[in-house]
C-alpha cells in the first residue's frame, strides 16, 4: 500500500515534468498554440544536463571510490566521435571528408541517435578497461596519471588518424538530434542509475575503498573488480555525454578534447562535493550558467571612447582560482557528501522560519 | 589444526622482521600473541592474511595452503581480522560498516542492483537483518545509523570486531584490540572475547603487548621478541619464563 502511494507521487511528478519539458521543447505550440522557450534558454538547459551527465558520471570515481580519473575528456571525445561517425549520412562525411576519405565500411554506414549513442558510450567504456586493467591492477595512485596520459594520447591519434576522425579539420554537420528531452532524459536516467548503484551493496563496496582500502579487502571485497566497475560505468556515462555534446553542437575537432574539458568538470565535482551526487547536479547547473555569464570577460567592450579588450581564456582563469579557494576554504564543497532529500530541504525551511520569526520578536 | 604456520619469514629490505615462526591452532582455541612494541606482532598478522607475502615458510587454513593470496580471498576461505590503528570506514554508518562485511556473499549482480530488482531487494532486506543481528549481539544496534567515526573509543573497537565477524571467519585475528583501555574496560573486552569465541565457534589468535591483559583468557601465550618466538606454554609458565622477564624488563627499563 505504501509503495503504491510512493508510486503515484512519482508518477505525478514525472507527469508534471514531462508537461514542462514538452512545453519548453516547443512541442506544444503546435498542439495548443503555447510558443517554447527562447533557444538561448535552451540551448543553455541542455549544457547544464550535458555537464550534469558529466559530473555526475566523474563524481562515482573520483567522489564515491575515492580514485582520481584525469581522463574525462578523453572518454568524451571516444564517445563524440562514435556518435559523430555513426549518425551523419554519407552525404555529410564525404562532403567533411575532402581531404582523405573516410574508410569504407564507416563511409556508407548511418545508424539512428539512439543506439549510436549507446555504442558511443560502450567504446568509452571498452577503452576505460584498456587503460583500468593496467593501472587499477597497480597499488597505490597510478589512475590520475594514466588516464592524464590516455586522454592526451587519445585526443593525439584523433588527430592524426585522418581517414577515419579528418584529423585537425573536425567534424561538421553532425545531425542535431538533441533536445531538451534527449539531454533531461540522459541526466535523469544517469542520475536514478547511480542512486540506486551508490545506495546498493555495490556502493557500499565503492564507498568502503574510499573510506580504507586495507580495510575494504581485508573485508572481503574485490579492490580490483569495483574500481574497474565503478570506472568502466563512469566512462560509459563519459562517452554518453560526449556523443550528446557532438549531436548539441554538431561540429567537433579534437582542440575542443583538451584538459581544460576535464578540469572544468572536475571543478563541479568538487564544488557540489566529492560523493554526492545531488552536489553535482547543482554545481554542474550553477557552472554551466556562470560559464555562459562570464562570456563577457573574453568579449571586447566599447564604453563610448574606452576599448576594454577582452581577455580569451580568462574564465578558466577565474574557473581556475575559484577551485584553488574551494580547495583550500572550503574541501567539502557545497554538499559535501550529503544529498539533498525533501526531509533535508524542509529542517533548513523551519530552521529559516524560526530565524525569522526570532528575528520578528526581537524587533518588535 | 586450524590454521598452521610453518617456518615463517618475512624480511623488509635488510630487517628481518619475523624468523622462523612456527605456530598452530587448534579449532576452538584461544591463543595470545604477546611480545614487546616492534617485535613484530603485526606483522605475523599481515602475512597470514596475505598483506605480505613471506619471504619463506607456508601458512595453511584446514590443511589448504593460503600462502601468498590476495588478502580478500583469504577473507573469503576463513580469516577475519581488525587492526591496531583502527580502520573503520568512518564517514559510513555503523550498519553499512557491517554491511560491507556481507558484500562478498552478495548473489546478485550490478544490474539487479541498478534496476533494484526483487531478488536484489530481498537480499538487501537479508543482509540488513544479518547485520542488525549482529549488531545487537555486540550491543550497538542502537547506534546502527549513526557515523562509525562518531562512535566513543571502545565501541569503535567492539564494531571492528563485529565488522570482522561479519565475515562469517573460522579463525579471528585481534591486533591489540585493548590499546589505549584502562585495566577495566580491558576485563571486559577480555570477557567479552571470550562470549564471542563460544558463540560463534572461533579459533581466536590475539595481539597484546602487555603480558597481564591476556594472562586470564588465553589457554596458551606465544612470545615474540625481535622477531623470534623466544617462549611458548601457558600463561603460567610464561610468566615465570626467565627470557620473558627478561625481554619485557628491557622494555619497561627503556620506558
Ligand atoms: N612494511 C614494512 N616495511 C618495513 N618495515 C616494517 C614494515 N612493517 C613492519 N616493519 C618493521 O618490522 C618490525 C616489526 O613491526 P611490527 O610487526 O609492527 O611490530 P609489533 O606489532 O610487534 O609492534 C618493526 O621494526 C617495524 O618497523
Ligand atoms: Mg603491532
Amino acid at each position: 500500500m505504501q509503495l503504491s502511494r510512493y508510486w503515484k507521487r512519482d508518477i505525478v511528478i514525472l507527469l508534471v515534468a514531462a508537461f514542462v519539458v514538452a512545453w519548453a521543447n516547443g512541442d506544444l505550440e503546435g498542439l495548443l498554440g503555447i510558443p517554447g522557450w527562447q533557444s538561448y534558454t535552451v540551448r543553455i538547459i541542455n549544457m547544464c544536463a550535458i555537464n550534469t551527465v558529466l559530473a555526475l558520471s566523474l563524481n562515482l570515481v573520483n567522489g564515491f571510490t575515492g580514485q582520481f580519473s584525469l581522463g574525462h575528456a578523453g572518454f568524451m571525445a571516444l564517445g563524440a566521435y562514435t556518435t559523430a561517425l555513426l549518425t551523419m549520412s554519407a552525404a555529410a562525411k564525404d562532403r567533411v571528408f575532402f581531404m582523405t576519405p573516410l574508410v569504407e565500411p564507416l563511409r556508407k554506414l548511418t545508424l539512428p541517435f539512439l543506439p549510436s549513442l549507446i555504442l558511443a558510450g560502450l567504446v568509452a567504456g571498452v577503452f576505460s578497461l584498456v587503460v583500468g586493467v593496467p593501472a587499477l591492477r597497480l597499488r597505490g595512485d597510478y589512475l590520475g596519471i594514466a588516464t592524464l596520459g590516455f586522454a592526451e594520447i587519445i585526443r593525439l591519434v584523433i588527430q592524426n588518424a585522418r581517414s577515419v576522425t579528418n584529423g585537425a579539420l573536425g567534424l561538421k554537420g553532425i545531425p542535431p538530434v538533441v533536445n531538451l528531452w534527449w539531454t533531461l532524459g540522459a541526466a535523469v536516467l544517469c542520475y536514478l542509475m547511480l542512486k540506486n548503484l551508490i545506495s546498493s551493496s555495490y556502493g557500499r563496496a565503492f564507498k568502503s575503498i574510499r573510506e580504507n582500502e586495507i580495510a575494504a579487502q581485508a573485508m572481503g571485497i574485490d579492490l580490483f573488480k569495483h574500481k574497474l566497475l565503478a570506472f568502466f560505468i563512469s566512462s560509459f556515462w563519459a562517452g554518453v555525454g560526449g556523443g550528446l555534446l557532438a549531436s548539441l553542437l554538431t561540429t567537433i575537432d579534437p582542440v575542443q578534447f583538451k584538459f581544460p574539458l576535464t578540469f572544468q568538470v572536475l571543478l563541479m565535482v568538487v564544488l557540489g562535493g566529492m560523493g554526492s551526487l545531488s552536489g553535482s547536479v547543482i554545481s554542474a547547473t550553477i557552472v554551466t550558467y556562470l560559464m555562459e555569464f562570464l562570456r563577457v570577460v573574453e568579449e571586447t567592450h566599447y564604453l563610448g571612447s574606452i576599448t576594454i579588450p577582452g581577455v580569451p581564456g580568462l574564465r578558466m582563469v577565474i574557473f581556475s582560482l575559484t577551485l584553488v579557494l574551494v580547495v583550500v576554504w572550503y574541501p567539502k564543497g557545497l554538499m559535501g557528501d550529503r544529498e539533498l532529500s525533501a526531509e533535508g530541504l524542509k529542517q533548513l525551511l523551519a530552521r529559516f522560519r524560526k530565524a525569522i520569526r526570532l528575528k520578528g520578536e526581537s524587533s518588535s | 589444526m586450524i590454521l598452521e604456520v610453518r617456518e615463517m619469514r618475512m624480511q623488509f629490505g635488510g630487517l628481518l622482521a619475523v624468523d622462523r615462526l612456527n605456530l598452530a591452532l587448534k579449532q576452538g582455541e584461544l591463543v595470545g600473541l604477546i611480545g614487546p612494541n616492534g617485535a613484530g606482532k603485526t606483522t605475523v598478522f599481515n602475512v597470514i592474511t596475505g598483506v605480505y607475502a613471506p619471504t619463506r615458510g607456508t601458512i595453511t587454513l584446514e590443511g589448504k595452503d593460503i600462502t601468498g593470496m590476495r588478502p580478500d580471498l583469504i577473507t573469503r576461505m576463513g580469516i577475519a581480522r581488525t587492526f591496531q590503528n583502527i580502520r573503520l570506514f568512518s564517514r559510513m554508518s555503523v550498519i553499512e560498516n557491517v554491511l560491507v562485511s556481507l558484500h562478498w556473499r552478495l548473489r546478485s549482480g550490478v544490474f539487479d542492483a541498478i534496476l533494484q530488482t526483487r531478488k536484489y531487494r530481498d537480499e538487501e532486506a537479508e543482509m540488513r537483518a544479518k547485520a542488525m543481528d549482529l549488531l545487537a549481539r555486540v550491543n550497538l544496534d542502537s547506534v546502527a545509523d549513526l557515523p562509525a567515526g562518531s562512535l566513543p573509543y571502545g565501541s569503535q573497537r567492539r564494531l571492528e570486531i563485529c565488522r570482522a565477524l561479519a565475515t562469517e571467519p573460522k579463525v579471528l585475528l585481534l591486533d591489540e584490540p585493548a590499546a589505549g583501555m584502562n585495566p577495566a574496560e580491558s576485563i571486559e573486552l577480555m570477557k567479552f572475547i571470550q562470549k564471542i569465541r563460544d558463540e560463534f565457534g572461533l579459533t581466536i589468535l590475539l595481539i597484546e603487548h602487555q603480558m597481564r591483559v591476556v594472562m586470564g583468557i588465553s589457554e596458551r601465550i606465544v612470545v615474540l621478541d625481535h622477531g623470534v618466538v623466544i617462549a611458548e606454554g601457558t600463561p603460567r609458565e610464561v610468566s615465570r619464563n626467565p627470557r620473558v622477564i627478561e625481554a619485557y624488563l628491557g622494555v619497561e627499563q627503556h620506558a
